[in-house]
């Protein structure tokens, strides 16, 4: 009989948790421990020979995490994936495993101010440069590529440019140079968007926004696809013997889930950043209603750039999930339906009429919607990027970030609509009478 | 072939004596990996090599046919067109399943095999599957696809 092909909003809830072998439990326990007792002496050896699978110590493995880690690689469609205890980190996680001194990234140039200051300062002190190209022109990617070049980097849907990925041209122009495409999809979720579908081959998530849902706790997670090949002579730390794990081979020795062993093994084990049990059990918690809450993200969301569009006080609107955007097309492709429209996630930006001064005053003005610089919130959340997420970029930078002087991004919650859309008013009618 | 989670649950619980052809007896080989974890999970395992007198504390043998207690799973680490005199070997000695590691994937083999009342896996690890269906996978982040309200067993 051929394996259920299961739905993502079954995964959501069983995906990496059966119940527990020793208790019974059918909710997640939390296992609080910094360490596992070995049966024996040989038992121990071939754990840490990595010939046998088992937990030795919480910051390589812990079983609560891993049911996080599982799930999130069900949900997007992936071989593995090792979590982290926050999105940075992840992101970190992902390319160290790909990249040494000397090589080259190609990046887009809309990201998370966080990840461009990451690539242009940190990875650059490192030896490892960075080209960063317009997100929504492929053949821009195709251009910068160098001889050393060895990882692509893009978000599926920007934050807060919201420019909308070609992720499958994207990821041919990568494949034509043995290089693989690395995916931020953190705004769309793997709810309603599986970059892995459309050819990319890690993924990573900030588990701090739409997977968890909360705004409570701070996670991430890297997804390897299984797909990539890691022998083409590009990557010599996958196939070489780890001078830093008794000379295995990761590729050879684990397949199609060698990156992932690879990242756990040398680069969770060595930098540390591991997610604690009780961080991945509050993240799981969201997760199991991620499905229903990105429905009303998006059909909530999809509502307030209708009301934005046609507001007075409003000069411009950027939400992908509207009809008439240039990308709308190429995010059907993408995203799953919701309610007959291509999901465009919660997040959205916009221009106040009269400038960043009075876009600053519309944010003081709102009343229940949060001014802080999270997304993906129960809460509906509110930002001026240009002066807070993106403050240590120059303006240029901005620009090619997707970030205007007078953009205002709004991740819409699961509030009523007609709440939200009474506090963007009024807030909108107080920024005017202030002016 | 098989390659589904009752199949593969069934032959990896109802077998009990594994031999692995090809095994090599550098320990960071994959092959070694396997030999060991098979043992620690509580299984015969024959070396069959006809290079080394012993693995892992176990006789090694030149052939399949020269292994005097019965098979019932031969564990194949060779190249994928090598794959066809073995298959032969295996159903001439009574074995119950042909177990081809992942990335050998010959065809013939297989249909020989099944023609011959053999269960067959291709392009699979013994290793990782048994970890993905009996608990251990799942603890390095894998997705072993399972979705269950039953405990373990």
């Amino acid at each position: 009989m051929a394996d259920r092909e299961f739905k993502p909003e079954t995964l959501a809830i069983h995906a990496g948790q059966i119940p527990d072998a020793a208790t019974g439990a059918r909710a997640l326990p939390i296992y609080q421990t910094t360490s596992f007792v070995f049966d024996s002496a040989d038992h121990a050896a071939s754990l840490f020979n990595l010939q046998t699978f088992g937990n030795v110590y919480s910051r390589l493995s812990n079983p609560t995490v891993a049911a996080l880690e599982e799930r999130c690689a069900a949900l997007e469609g992936g071989r593995a994936a090792v979590a982290s205890a926050s999105g940075m980190a992840a992101e970190a996680m992902a390319l160290m495993t790909m990249l040494q001194s000397g090589d080259h990234v190609v990046a887009a140039g809309a990201l998370y101010g966080g990840t461009v200051t990451m690539l242009s300062v940190n990875l650059a002190r490192l030896g490892i440069e960075t080209t960063f190209v317009d997100a929504m022109r492929p053949e821009a990617f195709a251009a910068a590529m160098k001889p050393n070049t060895r990882a692509v980097f893009a978000e599926s849907l920007g934050n807060p440019s919201l420019a909308v990925l070609d992720i499958a041209a994207v990821a041919e122009i990568a494949h034509a140079h043995g290089v693989p495409l690395v995916i931020d999809n953190t705004v769309p979720s793997p709810f309603l968007c599986n970059p892995i579908r459309f050819g990319a081959d890690v993924v990573v998530h900030s588990a701090t926004k739409y997977l968890g849902g909360h705004g409570t706790t701070l996670a991430g997670v890297v997804v390897e696809s299984g797909k990539f090949p890691w022998d083409n002579g590009k990557f010599p730390g996958m196939t070489e013997p780890s001078p830093g794990y008794h000379g295995v081979k990761f590729y050879e020795t684990f397949g199609d889930f060698g990156f992932t062993m690879r990242c756990r093994m040398e680069n969770l084990r060595v930098y540390g950043a591991a997610l604690s049990p009780m961080s991945a059990w509050q993240i799981l918690q969201g997760v199991e209603t991620l499905p229903v809450r990105m429905e009303r993200h998006c059909t909530n969301a999809h509502a307030v750039a209708v009301f934005l569009r046609s507001h007075e006080a409003v000069s411009w609107v950027n939400y992908p999930g509207l009809a008439d955007h240039p990308q709308h097309a190429l995010l059907a492709r993408q995203m799953r339906s919701v309610g007959g429209a291509p999901g465009a996630s919660g997040l959205l930006a916009f221009g106040v009429k009269g400038g960043a001064e009075r876009g600053v005053r519309f944010i003081e003005s709102a009343q229940f919607m949060s001014h802080l610089v999270n997304i993906g919130d129960t809460r509906t959340l509110i930002s001026h990027p240009a002066s807070t997420t993106h403050r240590q970029l120059d303006a240029a930078q901005q620009l090619a970030a997707g970030v205007k002087p007078d953009m205002i991004r709004i991740s819409v919650g699961l509030e009523h609509i007609d709440d939200i859309l009474w506090d963007i008013d009024q807030a909108l009618a107080r920024a005017r009478a202030s002016a | 072939m098989q390659d589904d989670i009752t199949e593969l649950r069934r032959i990896l619980r109802t077998n009990h004596t594994i031999a692995v052809v090809g095994l090599s007896a550098e320990w960071h080989r994959p092959s070694y990996f396997v030999a060991k974890y098979v043992q620690s999970k509580g299984y015969r395992m024959v070396p069959v090599n006809p290079r080394y007198e012993q693995i892992l504390g176990e006789r090694c043998y030149a052939r399949l046919e020269d292994i005097p207690v019965p098979v019932d799973i031969v564990d194949v680490f060779r190249r994928t067109e090598d794959v066809g005199p073995i298959a032969d070997s295996a159903i001439h000695i009574g074995a119950k399943c042909l177990w081809q590691q992942i990335g050998v994937k010959n065809l013939e083999a297989d249909a020989r095999a099944r023609a011959a009342g053999l269960d067959s896996v291709m392009d699979h690890c013994v290793k990782i599957e048994h970890a993905r269906l009996f608990g251990g996978l799942h603890w390095v982040g894998v997705n072993t696809r399972i979705v269950s309200a039953r405990r373990p067993v």
